[in-house]
């Protein structure tokens, strides 16, 4: 065991305090250490997208940010949108649409379409897409996972 | 846990990173937005011993005008933010254009401008790019120096630049175009964000009487480095930009350029002709943006 570092780091408004190695990835850290284990890890090297957090508000990988970053930072996780009773808005049109067949990726694919949605209102399916590559779905569902994000869309826009 | 140990350093200035990368010599290594670098170190390609985490430095992030009217961007400034400033798409809309390429955008939220440049990857867009827009690189050390190396210089191989271990890359200065410039970035992958299987970047400008005055042109993932192009200054500069110069352009460059591997995901014959394709088209639309002035 190497050195460790102390941290304070908000995850989904609670504050936790940690001694934690430099080489303990966020993703890890979530999963392991906080027992948040909405967030998956698949690939580990940046490309899959299914481990997306909000860090600060922005759409990141956890796999590819130390949790010793972390420190003083804000972090949101797909635990922070809804519970089962109530669903968030962008979860219910996943479920409604049938946007999710084994539901690994999801969590990497809501964090990333929240944030999206509040900068792009009204997304055109370019934009979607656009907005998603950085996503992989293994089950190849990615045109139930546009309707989604349009029907979501269009409810959010409604309820404003 | 996937990387190997390290040390961890957090300075929160520029002065305490370089001393921190003084006392570490070649056993530290920067960490900038780590999209890179943390993937590497997670398959443990890469192992540095100690890590020099920049991100506590906000001194680093900024992307300001220059007195000659270009640009100076900090090296810590993320991708995305370039990529949506409306300060470098009004002076250079080559590189929001570029930028879109570039990882996923969650990739780029996080990566920084100046680390890719550092990081010298010849697959990364942004090594390329600085090395046809021939940007300034300050490059700072203690005890040293302040030096500025133009990209062409600063890049020496894969993964290779003139940076010390107990040097940083400091800012990126880009300077302004001349009138009549126009700019292109084609490229060719298998999906969005994925390695370019080709991809050509040219920047050209037009005289008064509408001959190519200037033109640099790169082409990148067909070669062991980025090459820049010594046939098209030597085609074009001079004469007008017709669709048969162009052409013989892209002819003698992808014949004698470039040296494209076959691997998994394209054959070096496939790579030679979707070159010349690229070729064509970067340079059609560069001098027609250049004729509508830029």
């Amino acid at each position: 065991m190497s050195q460790t570092f102390p941290i304070s780091v908000t995850v989904n408004g609670k504050v936790y305090n940690r001694e934690v190695e430099p080489r303990l990835l966020l993703s890890d850290f979530l999963r392991h250490d906080l027992g948040l284990i909405g967030t998956h890890v698949g690939c580990e090297h940046g490309i899959c997208g299914a481990c997306t957090i909000l860090f600060d508000g922005e759409p990141v990988r956890s796999c590819l940010i130390f949790a010793v970053q972390a420190n003083g930072h804000e972090i949101r996780t797909v635990e922070s949108l809804g519970t089962p009773d109530h669903l968030h808005p962008l979860q219910q049109s996943f479920k409604d649409k049938h946007a999710l067949q084994c539901g690994f990726c999801t969590p990497g694919f809501l964090m990333t379409l929240v944030p999206f949605l509040e900068e792009h209102p009204n997304p055109s399916e370019d934009e979607i897409r656009e907005a998603i590559d950085g996503n992989i779905c293994r089950c190849t569902g990615y045109e139930k996972i546009v309707e989604a994000v349009e029907d979501a869309a269009a409810k959010l826009s409604q309820a404003k | 846990m996937k990387p190997v140990n390290f040390d961890y350093y957090a300075p929160t200035s520029v002065e305490e990173a370089l001393d921190t990368l003084a006392e570490l010599g070649y056993n530290g290594k920067v960490l900038a937005g780590g999209q890179s670098l943390i993937a590497a170190m997670n398959f443990r390609m890469a192992r540095p011993g100690a890590l020099v985490d920049l991100n506590n430095i906000p001194e680093l992030s900024y992307i300001k005008p220059t007195p000659e009217g270009g640009l100076a961007i900090g090296t810590m400034t993320r991708v995305y933010a370039v990529e949506h400033s409306p300060e470098v798409a009004k002076r250079f809309p080559l590189l929001p254009e570029v930028a879109k390429f570039i990882a996923h955008p969650q990739i780029r939220r996080r990566g920084t401008f100046g680390g890719a440049i550092a990081h010298a990857d010849p697959a990364g867009q942004l090594p390329s790019i600085s090395m046809v827009m021939n940007m300034k690189c300050l490059i700072k050390g203690k005890g040293k120096e302040d030096r500025w190396v133009d990209a062409p210089d600063l890049i020496i191989g894969p993964f290779m630049t003139v940076i010390e271990p107990d040097e940083m890359l400091a800012e990126v200065v880009i300077n302004p175009l001349p009138a009549r410039t126009g700019a292109r970035y084609e490229q060719v992958s298998r999906q969005n964000g994925g390695y370019a299987q080709a991809a050509v970047a040219s920047i050209v400008t037009l005289d008064e009487k509408d001959n190519c005055k200037d033109v640099r042109m790169i082409l990148m993932g067909v070669g062991e480095l980025p090459i820049l192009s010594t046939k098209a200054s030597e085609i074009l500069v001079g004469n007008k930009p017709t669709t048969e110069a162009i052409e013989a352009v892209a002819e003698e460059a992808a014949a004698s350029e470039i040296d494209p591997a076959t691997d998994l995901h394209g054959t070096a014959e496939y790579r030679r002709s979707i070159t010349r394709v690229l070729i064509v088209r970067s340079l059609t639309e560069a001098f027609a943006r250049a004729e509508k002035g830029g």
